[in-house]
């Protein structure tokens, strides 16, 4: 077992649930056999049974099949928002880390301003001018999100720049953009790659939320955020309907965080909450 | 006071930056706002010309812009597209339950959340401290949103305890709006029975939303007490005897307070 899963069993399980997840947003088939959009009036806002294990909405489509179906939008956009800011940003750290003293001080100035953006407000200006949907707001939302990363990239160069590895390839005479990719860029990755696990937890967050919030996901894709939104109006006869896409989100951010949480402990020892050290 | 002045050109900068980006996407969409002011489906040429001169869209893009942001300067942000009311109106009528809502939020992730890190940071390492870490993981998985629903199930729906929502129960005279804070003003008037009715009115939903910064305030109250909990004038307070509370909440966390305010003021925005 790799030690990254040496963590005990809350390490585990939290590997086991971002498996299952993975495994759903891949072949949502091999979990439920329903269509998740068939609609059946004559079955509509039933309890969970047996039939329907956690009951079913209010055009009798089946909630688990929903579910089910729901980790692929809901995660593909956490992870396309993620990847998009991580590779831009790290680049752009990269450049900034690497230039001179002047267009640093200018180039991180232009990051504070991304960083200073209130990022559900912007993704809510960008819906309504471009219209909603889950890919705007993946858009907007990686618009300001990758400064956090070239902000973090940035640190990682101007220190591993300092380290004698790099003055030793510097003298055997090798080329500037070349020691930046091949004996910086892979001394700077961990921190950024820590950084990243818990920042998909984050991001099926903010995009649940604006899901809910209407700008995101539309019906009748089956999104957990935007199930939690119509599941709202029938929360108190109906509430099985808003409980489990919430629990789903819940479950699968909890994991998330927690394999976050202990990526950074073995990988990047240094940043570890003072809580353990 | 001279960093608030200097950080005021930034905020100034960043709202005209956020507001051009805004009012080049809507230029950059499909559709014609005149072609919809003037009736959409059957209106003349004529028509649209003349809806397009009453809102100002025949004017060069720089005009339009420029009245636009006079306009919000001036605190005309013009009219909802859904109610066709002012779009000041509706902020006027909805700031004080939102301001009140964020208040006592902040209040009570503040009480919660000092006492909390200063126990943690004054017995570093014990249960107490070993539970905050994980429980602000756990806290800070939960979509904030759906947390909100499961409360209203369990509170209202389960246990019958408290209302499922609005500000006062129906029937109930609110009182004379000096602040528009429902719970000031019902203090002011001296109306306990509205007071009261308010404030199970507020409870569930600012609880759940001090979550968000509960968290946060824990963490770095419990980092601030650390730092000063070594260093040498509270041994010197201990050691002209002062009882430990008093060490601990006089000397250190009168010291430690900056970014704990730090935080608190930052959270409530």
């Amino acid at each position: 077992m790799p030690r990254f899963l040496q963590g005990g069993p809350w390490v585990l399980t939290a590997g086991a649930v971002v498996l299952v997840a993975a495994a759903m947003t891949l072949a949502p088939q091999l979990f439920t056999q329903r269509d998740p959009n068939a609609i059946a009036f004559l079955e509509r806002l039933q309890a969970p049974s047996l039939s329907h294990p956690l009951g079913t909405d209010e055009n009798g489509r089946d909630i688990w099949a929903r579910v089910v179906h729901g980790a692929r939008p809901t995660l593909t956009a956490a992870l396309s928002l993620i990847g998009l800011s991580l590779v831009a940003g790290s680049l752009a750290g990269l450049v900034i880390g690497a230039s001179g003293r002047r267009s640093d001080e200018i180039l991180m100035r232009v990051t504070e301003f991304f960083l200073a953006f209130p990022q559900i407000i912007w993704a809510l200006a960008i819906t309504s001018a471009m219209g909603r949907g889950l890919v705007n707001c993946v858009l907007a939302l990686a618009l300001t999100w990758w400064a956090q990363y070239a902000r973090l990239m940035r640190g990682q160069v101007l220190a591993v720049r300092q380290r004698e590895f790099v003055a030793a390839a510097r003298a055997l005479g090798q080329r500037e953009w070349w020691i930046l990719l091949w004996h910086v860029l892979p001394n700077c990755v961990s921190p950024v790659l820590v950084k990243s696990t818990i920042d998909v937890s984050l991001a099926i967050l903010l995009l649940a939320a604006l899901s809910f919030l209407g700008v995101g996901a539309q019906p009748p894709l089956p999104e957990w955020g935007a199930m939690v939104t119509i599941g709202r109006k029938y929360l108190l006869d109906y509430p099985w309907y808003a409980t489990f896409p919430g629990l789903a989100i819940f479950v699968v951010v909890l994991a998330l965080n927690i394999l976050g949480e202990r990526l950074r402990d073995v990988l990047d020892p240094t940043s570890r909450s003072p809580a353990r050290s | 006071m001279t960093l608030i002045l200097r950080r005021l050109p930034l905020l100034v900068v960043l709202l005209g930056a956020i507001s051009a980006a805004v009012f080049a996407l809507t230029q950059a969409l499909p559709g014609d706002p005149a072609f919809i002011a003037a009736g959409g489906g059957d209106a003349t040429p004529e028509m649209i010309a003349h809806a397009r001169a009453r809102l100002g869209l025949d004017r060069p893009l720089w005009v339009q812009y420029a009245l636009y942001m006079r306009n919000a300067v001036t605190g005309d942000f013009g009219r909802s597209l859904v109610n066709r009311k002012p779009v000041l109106d509706d902020l006027r009528t909805f700031w004080p339950a939102s301001a009140e809502l964020a208040l006592a939020a902040i209040t009570i992730s503040g009480v919660i959340g000092i006492p909390l890190g200063v126990l943690s940071a004054v017995r570093a390492g014990r249960w107490l401290d070993r539970l905050i870490t994980p429980g602000s993981v756990f806290l800070g998985s939960m979509p904030i949103f759906w947390l909100g629903l499961m409360a209203v199930l369990v509170f209202y729906r389960v246990l019958d305890l408290l209302p499922a929502g609005g500000r006062l129960t129906i029937g109930l005279t609110p009182p004379s709006a000096v602040t528009g804070l429902l719970l000031i003003d019902a203090l002011l008037a001296g109306n306990l029975v509205v007071f009261i009715d308010a404030l199970r009115h507020l409870i569930l939903p600012a609880c759940i939303l001090s979550l968000i910064s509960l968290a946060m305030i824990t963490r770095v109250t419990r980092a601030a007490m650390l730092d000063i909990l070594h260093e040498d004038y509270l041994r010197t307070a201990r050691a002209k005897g002062l009882s430990e509370t008093r060490v601990v909440l006089k000397h250190a966390l009168r010291n430690a307070s900056v970014p704990i305010v730090t935080v608190v003021g930052i959270q409530l925005g």
